[in-house]
């Protein structure tokens, strides 16, 4: 029963929340690669924020039990996870400080509506519809087939972040152990659009030809990244957000464009005739590359130019902070948003297209399905999910953990020489 | 006699007999014979002198030729390392210092994080230098004693993954590469310089340097951070442990040039007159967010942090800061200000958090570190804005004080050149002609912008200097 309207949740409903929904088992086992705490989960930072917007740091957790209890005993209205020291947090003030540092980390990325609010044109700041959700789902199939391919990682989860973005999580060994340093450079070679609101051309990414002073080929990254943006490009930015139809849009289009010729005649022609899409904008200016000759100099730049466009229009823009830091915190997932009152349900990549926000359950939603079964007796109350809505989701995050588990049980056998 | 002597020139180039085969070092050897307790302490002073100058190289953001020049001459002078075939010097006597005081300096300097990182970043910079400056062959030799853990790239692969890697800048059809985990060389993925593929990154090999430096410098961590674990044990050798602490003394008081609130004028800032000052003392970077700040009422956290640090810097007290921003954000009931904004402003003035004393961000820092996103608006300017929005931004700003028209091509040339704080510094002689500055005072005998409090600084003396603060404004 999927609800469209959203509704702050009450501290009573978030309490009943933690006490019989909330994945605490699964999210244990995703953080701690194995049934038996180990470090990476006792050592690991978990960050309260109460009902009265008090933020309590440090805390960590010895079981998936524990950390329930104090869940419930504090009723937060969410909480972050932080990095995996080498002591455990809670003990922090009891070691030298040079003794307590970020050991390890999920490799982490968040993409957030809030940095495409000058080019969507549907809805702005915490709104977002579906049809937004497109630049989300174009930033998804960028970055996992980096993350994948380039980076050969295979632990990819993607988290909905409660309202209007997405946050992904590597757990593969090498990510988790990756420096600040190297966080910065992965994270740096990935961010194509850059420059304040007062850079019109934000995408400045082709190196200069050795010798000839002019700009060169895409790096090959980010070269796939084009071929991947160009279809979304046509029915998110041309079709669905018609970017280009307003005269604002066009001439922010006509700033990226390099030869002053074809400017000039595409402004007289787009002044007259007010009302051409943005798909006949964008024809006109293919138009007017074919018109070039095949071996004129200009022509070279103005196909450059289509590329970037594409890239500033819907290439991924992260929150690159967030990235390069070991210590910094991020919303675990099936928290609450506590605005919408939505939960951070994990996403499949594969269907990042079908996924829409507003059918993303409610905290209030899934009691009401609770209640509906609640004459039932029930077994056990910590698998109250599997009555509600919910259960698809905790299955996708309990199938990753699987996936991590095996690996670190397939690692511990290889190294096993006790036979 | 003659021919004997070119005899053993020719065996020393074979094998040299060295007890230091190589002129570079990883350091991966530490001086196990005895030393005195005097050459303990001279190896490592001579060390430091070079290492200090590096450090002062960098805080003065010198361009990399200098420091190269510079560290270059420091270490032929005090720590010389000659090549194999100059069978005239004592080649293992050089070496066996360089290993000592390292070794040595390693002592002084794993004590705390900030001496680590800055001790790791000297020696880096030293080991780069010296490399640059070997030959070919000694390179070659020094690849194959270093265990480096890298392969080289099959000629199928390198067919298979063609069409990509001539998209690598710079590439040629007739580049060697070599195959390492990414995570060896984080520089070269950052500015993209290698193609990835399943983690593993393919190194053109002209780029191999990076690798060995990249390895210097991780091994040098890593073997710090062993160093610091097993210090304890060492500090009750008495002897010893005053020469370390002097060591790691004269690192930290080599370099200062953070521009701290002591350095203001004294005088007190009021908040209602930063718009005022704004107008008349601030480079354009502040301008910019003054105006942002006045039109939107708010600034993203990374315009605050450049922001307040320099108000905080200019001498605006905690209290004026409060009022200051209260009465800029005027969108947010008192609550929402307390709650969102109150703490951090706290915090910049090393009231909350880890209470330190934050310096102001100067312009190095500005330009390089934290790149805006699309919906920021800190930065610099004359980096971060477009050509033909820094020419409007500059003439709205700047014409009431004598800027027109006329000067934009100037600017905008060394704003193309990249030369941005040139760029700025002329802004600075253009905006002050009436208080008699001329084209290459800079900021004051001839000096250019390094820091945006400086920037006011000069400014304001110029103000007060002309005695007519009040008449200028009318």
């Amino acid at each position: 029963m999927p609800s469209a309207e959203t509704e702050p949740p009450t501290p009573e409903l978030m309490l009943v929340f933690y006490r019989r929904l909330y994945p605490f088992k699964s999210i244990f086992k995703w953080l701690n690669h194995e049934h038996t705490p180990g470090r990476l989960f006792t050592h690991r930072e978990i960050a309260f924020t109460l009902q009265n917007d008090v933020y309590l740091r440090y805390n960590s957790f010895t079981t998936a039990d524990e950390f329930k209890k104090q869940t419930c005993t504090l009723n937060p209205t969410r909480f972050e996870i932080g990095p995996v020291y080498t002591a455990r947090p809670r003990d922090r003030k009891t070691i030298r400080p040079g003794a307590f540092t970020p050991a390890q980390r999920e490799l982490v990325f968040d993409v957030d509506m809030t940095d495409y609010d000058s080019i969507r044109t549907c809805c702005s700041g915490a709104d977002i519809c579906k049809r937004c959700w497109g630049f989300i789902g174009a930033a998804v199939r960028v970055l996992d087939t980096a993350v994948r391919q380039q980076f050969g990682y295979r632990h990819l989860l993607w988290v909905y972040s409660g309202r209007r973005g997405i946050h992904l999580w590597v757990s593969d060994r090498e990510a988790m152990g990756l420096t600040d340093d190297q966080r910065r450079a992965l994270v740096d070679f990935l961010t194509v659009v850059q420059g304040g609101k007062d850079m019109n051309k934000k995408v400045n990414v082709r190196p200069v030809v050795k010798g000839q002073g002019r700009a060169g080929d895409l790096p090959p990254s980010i070269q796939q990244a084009v071929d991947q943006l160009a279809d979304p490009f046509g029915d998110l930015i041309l079709q669905e957000q018609d970017c280009f139809r307003g005269e604002a849009g066009w001439k922010e289009l006509l700033q990226l464009i390099p030869d002053s010729k074809i400017v000039e005649r595409l402004e007289q022609k787009w002044t007259r005739s007010e009302d051409r899409s943005s798909y006949d904008k964008w024809t006109d200016l293919k138009e007017e590359i074919k018109a070039l000759y095949k071996t004129s100099q200009a022509r070279q730049p103005m196909k450059q130019a289509m590329q970037d466009i594409i890239l500033q229009f819907t290439y991924p823009r992260l929150d690159a902070e967030v990235s390069k830091h070991r210590n910094h915190l991020l919303k675990a997932p099936f928290c609450v948003h506590p605005k919408t009152g939505r939960i951070c349900v994990p996403i499949d990549p594969e269907k990042i297209d079908e996924f829409d926000p507003d059918l993303v359950p409610t905290v209030g939603q899934l009691l009401r399905e609770l209640d509906a079964v609640a004459s039932e007796p029930s077994g056990e109350e910590h698998s109250d999910w599997e009555k509600t809505s919910l259960k698809p989701y905790v299955d996708m995050l309990e199938k990753y953990a699987l996936g991590l588990m095996s690996e670190v049980r397939k690692d511990r056998l290889a190294n096993d020489m006790t036979w | 006699m003659h021919k004997s002597s070119r005899k053993i020139v020719a065996e020393v180039q074979v094998h040299s007999g060295l007890k230091y085969p190589h002129r570079l070092s990883l350091y991966d050897q530490p001086p196990t014979e005895d030393i005195t307790i005097e050459e303990f302490e001279t190896c490592a002073i001579d060390r430091l002198r070079v290492l200090s100058e590096i450090e002062s190289c960098y805080a003065r953001n010198r361009p990399f030729d200098e420091l190269k020049e510079i560290t270059h001459s420091q270490s032929e002078k005090h720590i010389p390392l000659d090549h194999n075939s100059a069978t005239t010097k004592d080649r293992d006597g050089q070496r066996r210092k360089d290993n000592t005081g390292h070794f040595v300096l390693r002592l002084a300097f794993c004590r705390s994080e900030d001496l680590r990182r800055r001790f790791v970043k000297a020696e880096t910079t030293l080991f780069r230098v010296r490399y640059m400056n070997t030959t070919i062959s000694e390179r070659r030799e020094f690849h194959k004693s270093g265990d480096f853990d890298w392969t080289l790239v099959e000629v199928e692969e390198r067919k298979k993954y063609a069409s990509e890697l001539k998209l690598v800048p710079d590439a040629s059809p007739e580049d060697q590469y070599l195959k390492v985990r990414w995570t060896r060389v984080p520089d070269l993925v950052e500015k993209r310089r290698v193609l990835l593929k399943d983690g593993w990154a393919y190194v053109p090999s002209r780029e191999l340097s990076s690798i060995v430096f990249q390895e210097f410098q991780t091994r040098l961590e890593r073997a710090l951070a062993m160093t610091a674990k097993a210090l304890p044990w060492m500090d009750e050798d008495t002897r010893l442990e005053p020469i370390l602490a002097n060591l790691s003394q004269g690192f930290i008081a080599g370099v200062g040039s953070e521009w701290g609130a002591n350095e203001s004028t004294g005088e007190e800032i009021r908040a209602e007159m930063v718009d005022e000052l704004a107008h008349k003392h601030f480079p354009m970077c502040m301008r910019n967010l003054q105006e942002n700040l006045k039109r939107n009422h708010k600034l993203k956290h990374f315009g605050r942090l450049q922001y307040g640090l320099f108000l905080k810097a200019l001498g605006l007290s905690i209290d004026e800061a409060m009022v200051f921003w209260r009465k800029s954000f005027t969108g947010y009931n008192d609550d929402e200000f307390n709650k969102k904004y109150k703490y951090n402003i706290r915090h910049l003035y090393g009231l909350e958090g880890r209470r330190a004393n934050y310096p102001a961000k100067s312009c190095q820092q500005i330009l390089m570190n934290d790149q805006p996103g699309a919906e920021d608006s800190h930065g610099c300017p004359y980096r971060h804005f477009s050509a033909d929005n820094l020419q409007t931004a500059l003439l709205s700003m700047y014409s009431p004080q004598g800027l027109t028209e006329a000067d934009l091509p100037e600017i905008m040339g060394t704003v193309k050149a990249e030369a941005f704080h040139v760029a700025c510094t002329r802004v600075f002689e253009i905006t002050h002609t009436t208080q008699n500055v001329a084209k290459g005072d800079g900021i004051g005998s001839g000096e250019t912008v390094t820091h945006p409090n400086q920037y006011a600084a000069a400014s304001r003396a110029l103000e007060r200097a002309s005695g007519d603060g009040d008449t200028v404004m009318r």
